[in-house]
């Protein structure tokens, strides 16, 4: 088990550095005065002080130095300061946000984290349970509907979904408004009085003991959470169903059913714990999943995370922005795959010995 | 051996094993792709799947009779007038009228062409949007699974082949590709490409292309790695039969079908993904013939959705049907190619 734990995390550094390359290269598309931005808040117009900035930081030199300088920051010639570098968490500035890439991914963080965190409970929650059902009762009608929910909802695009959900209950019910936050409780919300432990209003606001704000956050985030969700739901019934049909289908299973054990017993104790294993795999994916498509969830809801951030940095070709939210989204996907992959071992012994 | 002996270790085989009739078609398709076929199109799922995708090849190829083009590029949609309130569908047109299409004034009876379902904001035509869009998801969807798969089945193929220090190198490179989730990588490709090689269809298609051939190499290369161990790909070896010739002729066609399943099924996803990137304005041009791109125009529209319900409703349905036809397809492909779930259905 360690034998493979140590394996495994010597992986990561080898993944971290392609992933840094890669975005790299992308960097290297744009021209050395578009990349100033890495430094400098506003580019300059004009060139002398423009070709000032590019050789001050070496946007000119070759690209072994330049990417060392990318990572680790470079040395203002004048001041003595060192200025940017992404492992020192500077990205640069964002032209669509008008400030520090990572201060406005700090500040719009929570709004996505809090989305996210809500979509996982349906996703588990309803996906397994789903699939599990459909695979007991296999070819009957309940299997029949699961099975179709499973294909639909995946053929179905978030964006298409979010605007249908928006024009029934937003334009015509008017039960859930898009945003955030009502104004009248982003005021509160914004006021000294209140305060914010976790910066995730719903928690927030049960721990301030404002139900009515708790209630507003909680109407705003339905809908995104459940378009944000949905998607991840139909594709772990899918593969909870086929893993459970297989399972269902082993040696073992007519052994337990043979020696007379009741059928609940046989699907708890005997089937569910191997017909779950790819569920696993499909976890690391599905944290990941729900955080990039935040982008599109986002943008359809007017929800102020760092999708919609993203997306319209995306548009307005601000690329320095993108590329730092690409960044951060290969980091959390390289270590969430570590994590699955480690607690898959830790629960299949077969794993570790290959 | 004696002649004697011989003729004793001849079985006759019609004795034992139970005749079945084998039609003219089975003899000629051979037994397994003829089973195959008669699953696709015995299977209600299959048939749903197979006779959506015929009416959206039907409209791709009749796009110029159904809604005939006014400029000399099809694919821009015609606007009636530049007022930016969207017009219900039935709207008679006012300005620059597109040709009417022969079978208007029979069926309906009038020589006034309406705006069958609507117009966006900036009068776009949304009718002529969708026939036209269906091209542009055909094309877009086909040309990127073609280019992914090629990439992928190369890649998976020759790592999985040679082994040693190439499946290494190539797979880690596999690895950092897919340390991207798809859907951002393509957003950020596209961003960073967008300005090299202008907006349009381009950026977005070359970034889905850039990071969508992982999946393929993942798949090809386990599936050959379990059929590379079988005893005719050692038989092969044996004889002495070339490297190129044993992977083409003998492990391919026996490795390949879960990736064309792979294929089928990612079409759709590719269509989805390029239609996303065309919502939030990435992709095509205002005005271009794209259903990602009609969408998008719902976004001003948030509160009035209610409203201008033929925004969403029209190229929604058409890229939720669109996909499905393709996974359907997919989904029916891979239970009858998988010997497994024989019998089971």
């Amino acid at each position: 088990m360690v034998n493979y734990i140590i394996r495994r995390l010597l992986m990561v550094p080898l993944l971290l550095f392609g992933v840094t390359v890669l975005i790299f290269l992308m960097l290297q598309v744009l021209s050395p005065v578009e990349r100033s931005a890495l430094y400098v808040r506003d580019i300059p117009r004009n060139e002398r002080v423009l070709e000032g900035i590019i050789k001050r930081y070496g946007l000119d030199q070759p690209v072994h130095i330049q990417y060392w300088k990318w990572l680790m920051g470079t040395i203002d010639p004048q001041t003595g300061d060192r200025q940017g570098g992404i492992l020192r968490g500077e990205f640069g500035y964002s032209r669509t946000a008008s400030q520090p890439v990572a201060e406005m991914l700090a500040r719009r963080f929570p709004a996505s984290l809090e989305l996210a965190l809500l979509a996982v409970i349906p996703v588990i929650a309803g996906g397994i349970l789903l699939g599990v059902v459909g695979a007991v009762n296999h070819n009957k009608p309940l299997d029949q509907f699961v099975r179709i929910f499973g294909i639909v909802g995946w053929s179905f695009p978030d964006f298409v979904f979010g605007l249908l959900l928006l024009m029934l209950f937003y334009a015509n019910l008017g039960w859930f408004p898009p945003g955030r936050i009502s104004d009248w409780a982003n005021q509160i919300v914004q006021s000294p009085e209140f305060h914010n432990y976790t910066q995730l209003i719903t928690i927030d606001s049960l721990l301030n003991l404002r139900f009515d704000i708790f209630w507003d956050a909680l109407r705003h985030l339905i809908m995104p959470v459940i378009t944000l969700a949905y998607l991840w739901w139909a594709l772990t019934l899918r593969v909870t169903r086929s893993s459970m049909l297989e399972t269902l289908r082993q040696d073992y299973i007519t052994t337990a059913r043979a020696k007379g054990l009741s059928e609940r017993t046989v699907i708890r104790r005997h089937a569910l714990p191997n017909g779950l294993m790819p569920v696993i795999t499909l976890g690391g994916n599905t944290v990941v999943g729900l955080l990039s498509g935040v982008v599109i969830v986002e943008t359809v809801y007017n929800y102020p995370g760092i999708g919609s951030a993203a997306a319209d940095a995306a548009v307005n070709l601000d690329v320095i922005t993108v590329l730092a939210f690409v960044l951060l989204n290969g980091f959390i996907l390289v270590m969430a795959n570590l994590i699955v992959d480690i607690l898959y071992a830790y629960i299949d012994p077969r794993v570790r010995l290959d | 051996m004696t002649n004697e002996t011989k003729q004793t270790l001849v079985i006759d085989e019609e004795q034992f094993l139970p005749r079945r009739e084998m039609s003219n078609l089975e003899r000629w398709l051979g037994t397994d792709t003829y089973r195959a076929l008669r699953g696709m199109v015995t299977n209600p799922t299959s048939i749903v799947g197979l006779v959506l995708l015929g009416l959206f090849l039907f409209i791709a190829l009749a796009a110029p009779i159904l809604a005939p083009p006014i400029s000399s590029n099809p694919y821009q949609i015609p606007r009636d007038g530049y007022g930016s309130v969207p017009k219900p569908p039935g709207t008679l047109w006012n300005s620059r009228q597109p040709e009417l299409p022969f079978w208007w004034k029979p069926i309906m009876g009038t020589d006034q062409w309406v705006h069958i379902m609507g117009t966006a904001s900036g009068q776009w035509d949304i009718y002529y949007g969708v026939v036209w869009g269906t091209r542009t998801a055909l094309q877009v969807g086909l040309l990127i699974t073609f280019v992914g798969a090629a990439v992928g089945i190369t890649i998976g193929a020759v790592s999985a082949y040679y082994g040693g220090w190439l499946d290494m190198v190539l797979m880690r490179i596999t690895d950092i590709f897919m340390a991207f989730p798809f859907m951002l990588a393509a957003m950020t490709l596209s961003a960073v490409l967008t300005p090299v090689l202008g907006k349009g269809l381009f950026p977005p298609m070359i970034a889905l292309m850039a990071f969508g051939w992982t999946g393929f190499a993942r798949l090809l290369r386990s599936d050959i790695l379990s059929v590379r161990e079988r005893e005719y790909v050692l038989a092969a070896q044996v004889i002495g039969v070339k490297d190129a010739r044993i992977l083409f002729r003998h492990i391919l066609p026996n490795a390949i079908f879960p990736t064309l399943v792979l294929g089928s099924m990612r079409i759709g996803s590719y269509v989805i993904t390029f239609a996303g990137l065309s919502f939030l304005g990435i992709g095509a041009e205002v005005g271009y013939a794209d259903w990602g791109q009609l969408l998008s125009f719902a976004r001003a529209w948030m509160t009035n959705l209610g409203e201008y319900w033929y925004i969403v409703i029209f190229p929604g349905v058409a890229l939720v049907l669109f996909t499905l036809s393709w996974n359907l397809v997919g989904d029916a492909l891979r239970d009858v190619l998988d010997p497994r779930m024989q019998g089971s259905r």
